[in-house]
């Protein structure tokens, strides 16, 4: 085996099949960016500090800076450009606009997914919940209280959990 | 990233005699590992992609306790109806780690050998002995306000980075790994880190070759009532922990302790944990001077660099704390913990 080797890759990508050759330090991240030219997909901090890359794969959502291409070799993966159906936007989609839930709209995409994934996963009950699990995605602009806004409103939750908010906020205002 | 072969066992035999070339690792969630190989830190030439390996997952419950295998997903685990029903001290600290996304990747096995993220080690502009033995430690007169106030060395400073670690040890687990050279053994939880001592180079007692096939730990029912893990960091979430506290008591029916236990993470070289403290607090009631007490003799000996100063206090009030929310029991505990996220998200300041 040599070190700078090829590797076969095949994914599933946003309900298409895909067939890829590529070196085994090749992140999955820069395979959808770079090889799959789905350039939906952000690099925010390429070290799984920032949740702008995250995709799901089988559904799940995951960092795709922080694994191998080669690691997901026969996995279905759905990135942002996966999430609407044709031109009809997937609900969380429109929530952000309703919400008015992103500014510079680089966390976006990553923000999508990762708000899928949480819905998948079945988790979060409460207003708190979604704040804490959506928590893997930075929002520089700081958009989180229509982030957290429009991820409630899809599930329908309302509750507001140990803290007893009802209203998404970052807090007091700054004396 | 470095060039390296990559291979993808299937079975544990493939994957063992993979291994038992020289300088050759493992990678399962990747999560780390990746994030040292981007940053120059590690440049192992072999990668064995064990995600494949039968045998190695799954989260079963038998008459002596919990099998965590090592592929198991932090997420799965600690999301597991048994875990939280039965373990909910391992649950809390593993969902007070990283975020949903890394939970997803990140393995039980892999948890346990993730590498300390000391900013030195991380910055290969900078001397460190725990990358570059005999180079020194800027850490110590650096900035070290994640780094450690136990256990620490001439040579090391670093902290275990690891939550689920410090339910581990709390809950008396132990470690099992199967060598390529054919043997397999038992690591109780306590000798699976290690301090820095003069090697600060060494994580664990892993030996080359060896992986960790699962992780078992003892049945723990007389503590599911009243455990909690307190967290404490820079932001609301999603950081690593300044302090972080494991409690479990089994109280009497008469309200006085039967057994306790503390383990604390973000101290150390490796999970914190004085059992004569633990004993001490055996047949008082659970007050806060007893708890005072039981943090004092946990803490004797640590010792602040500068940046870190602030541990030794913030570590005894954690330890007072957890034990407190142990003792009004373990769904008290869980809202704790959240209220004490939201009370942090009212302080004014700029997240980190």
């Amino acid at each position: 085996m040599e070190l700078h080797q090829q590797y076969p890759v095949h994914l599933r990508i946003n309900g298409q099949d895909r067939e890829f050759n590529v070196e085994s330090w090749v992140t999955l991240l820069d395979l959808l960016r770079e090889r799959a030219v789905l350039t939906g997909t952000k690099k925010g901090c390429d070290h799984g500090q920032c949740g702008a890359c995250t995709v799901l794969v089988d559904g799940k959502r995951i960092n795709s800076c922080m694994t191998l291409a080669v690691m997901q070799n026969g996995r279905e993966v759905t990135t942002v450009e996966g999430l609407a159906d044709g031109e009809n936007l997937a609900p969380i989609q429109q929530a952000f606009i309703d919400c008015d839930a992103f500014q510079c709209g680089y966390c976006t995409p990553g923000q999508l997914c990762s708000a899928v994934g949480l819905m998948n996963e079945g988790q979060a009950k409460t207003l708190a919940d979604v704040r804490e699990l959506m928590s893997g995605n930075l929002c520089r602009c700081g958009a989180y209280p229509q982030i957290t806004e429009a991820v409630a409103g899809v599930m329908g939750i309302t509750e507001p959990g140990a803290d007893g908010k009802t209203a998404f906020t970052t807090g007091p205002v700054l004396a | 990233m470095n060039p390296f072969v990559f291979t993808q066992p299937t079975d544990l035999d493939g994957a063992l005699s993979a291994l038992h070339a020289q300088g050759t690792r493992p990678i399962a969630g990747g999560t780390n590992l990746i994030d040292l190989m981007k940053e120059g830190v590690m440049q192992p030439p072999h990668l064995v992609d064990i995600n494949l390996v039968t045998g190695l997952d799954g989260i079963e419950l038998g008459a002596d306790g919990l099998r965590l295998g090592a592929l198991g997903r932090n997420a799965d685990t600690a999301y597991d109806p048994v875990v939280r029903d039965r373990y909910p001290l391992l649950s809390a600290a593993i969902l007070a780690g990283a975020s949903p996304q890394l939970r997803n990747m990140a393995t039980n096995g892999g948890n346990l050998m993730q590498r300390t993220r000391c900013v030195y080690f991380y910055d290969v502009g900078t001397p460190c002995n725990k990358r570059e033995p005999g180079t020194g430690c800027p850490a110590r007169d650096g900035f070290n306000r994640q780094l450690a106030i136990l256990g620490t060395s001439e040579a090391c400073i670093a902290t275990h980075p690891s939550d689920m670690c410090v339910a581990l040890r709390a809950l008396d687990a132990t470690v099992h790994v199967k060598s390529s050279q054919g043997g397999e053994r038992a690591i109780a939880f306590a000798e699976f880190h290690r301090l820095p001592e003069d090697r600060p180079e060494i994580d664990n007692t892993l030996q080359p070759g060896e992986l960790i096939t699962h992780i078992s730990v003892p049945e723990a029912d007389r503590f599911k009532d009243h455990s909690a893990y307190i967290k404490v960091r820079d932001r609301l979430s999603y950081s690593f922990a300044l302090v972080s506290v494991a409690a479990a008591l089994d109280l009497g029916a008469d309200g006085n302790i039967k057994a306790a236990r503390i383990a604390l993470g973000g101290v150390a070289h490796k999970p914190w944990r004085v059992e004569a403290a633990e004993a001490a607090l055996v047949g008082q009631a659970p007050t806060e001077s007893a708890f005072l007490a039981a943090a004092e003799a946990i803490l004797q000996g640590a010792q602040g660099y500068g940046d870190n100063d602030f541990k030794l206090p913030l570590a005894k009030n954690a330890i007072v704390q957890a034990l407190t929310s142990a003792t009004r029991g373990t769904d008290y505990a869980r809202g704790q913990q959240q209220a004490s996220r939201d009370a942090q998200d009212a302080q004014p300041g700029e997240p980190a």
